[in-house]
């Protein structure tokens, strides 16, 4: 096949019917493109891991704001500016030497986004979904994070009203390190619960 | 934000894309912003959105995710199911 930018190329057919779903809705009025375009922006621009790697850095520099998040996700996450769809609910789990958490959501793909942005590809396939609630240990072994047969583990289903976000355990060797550099060593993965730092 | 962090010394994505193809991007937006305009609460999309995967477990993800959003269009009345076919181009219009 030939390319050529200046031509017309042949759209699948899921693309061409969330075009059509846009179209319509826009010239009905009910949606403004503008509008899609800056929610796009939003999510590629300020909505990540980033985000909850902040929220992780000030729990581990500052007891009081950790037991301010602890207590009530929700409203201390939104202390550092974070809200929004699919964050209205938040509650934070703590890694400890003997508990570590997992979240997942075995439905669909709920997601704290204000902290964590779109979940990963893996995040929404059917075998994380069903496998972290069926055998969570293998899983996460396979997934190269090897929990000790004593260390119980959570396993936090967001389908049900809560989004939740796993407090990683503060690595070793860690003391002299800045709240900002803190927050550079949180990674998604130990957020979900899939990796340890 | 309020604590003065360097937003660009942190990880973005994990190196993952953030939608695969623009058209995501649009479904992800539509869902959300029909959601605020009609003052619905995420759920009534959500369900759907469940329901659909439930119905087509190997499904790609935004293809549930598309399908939900026509079922939740079609049920308020936005659109029929054949005005969408009406509106659904087979060539994407040139930049």
């Amino acid at each position: 096949m030939t390319t050529d930018h200046h031509h017309p190329t042949e759209m699948a057919p899921i693309e061409a019917r969330v075009a059509a779903i846009e179209s319509v809705l826009v010239e009905k009025g009910v949606l403004d493109p503008d509008v899609l375009d800056q929610i796009v922006a939003n999510f590629e621009d300020n909505l990540g891991p980033m985000n909850g790697a902040k929220v992780v850095a000030r729990a581990w520099s500052d007891p009081e704001y950790r037991e301010r998040l602890l207590a009530d996700g929700t409203a201390a996450i939104k202390e550092l500016g974070f809200e929004g769809p699919e964050g209205e609910y938040m509650v934070v789990v703590e890694n400890t030497p003997k508990v570590h958490n997992l979240v997942v959501c075995t439905l669909c793909s709920c997601y704290p986004w204000p902290i964590l942005g779109l979940p990963p590809k893996w995040y929404k396939a059917p075998a994380y979904r069903s496998r972290a609630v069926r055998e969570p240990r293998k899983l996460l072994a396979e997934m190269g994070t090897d929990i000790e047969a004593d260390v119980e583990i959570r396993v936090w289903d967001s389908s049900a009203e809560a989004r939740y976000l796993v407090l990683p355990m503060r690595p070793d060797g860690t003391d002299d390190m800045s709240e900002e550099q803190l927050a550079g060593i949180v990674t998604r993965d130990a957020m979900i619960g899939v990796q340890r730092l | 934000m309020t604590n003065g962090l360097d937003d660009t010394s942190l990880p973005r994505d994990n190196g993952e894309l953030v939608f695969e193809a623009p058209w995501q991007g649009r479904a992800l937006a539509i869902a959300v912003a029909l959601v605020n305009k009609l003052g619905l609460p995420w759920d009534a999309f959500r369900h759907r959105l469940m329901d659909e995967i439930a119905k087509d477990p190997q499904r790609p993800y935004y293809e549930s995710w598309g399908a939900a959003l026509e079922s939740m269009i079609v049920d308020l009345k936005l659109a029929t199911s054949a005005t969408l076919d009406a509106a659904t181009p087979t060539e994407r219009t040139p930049l």
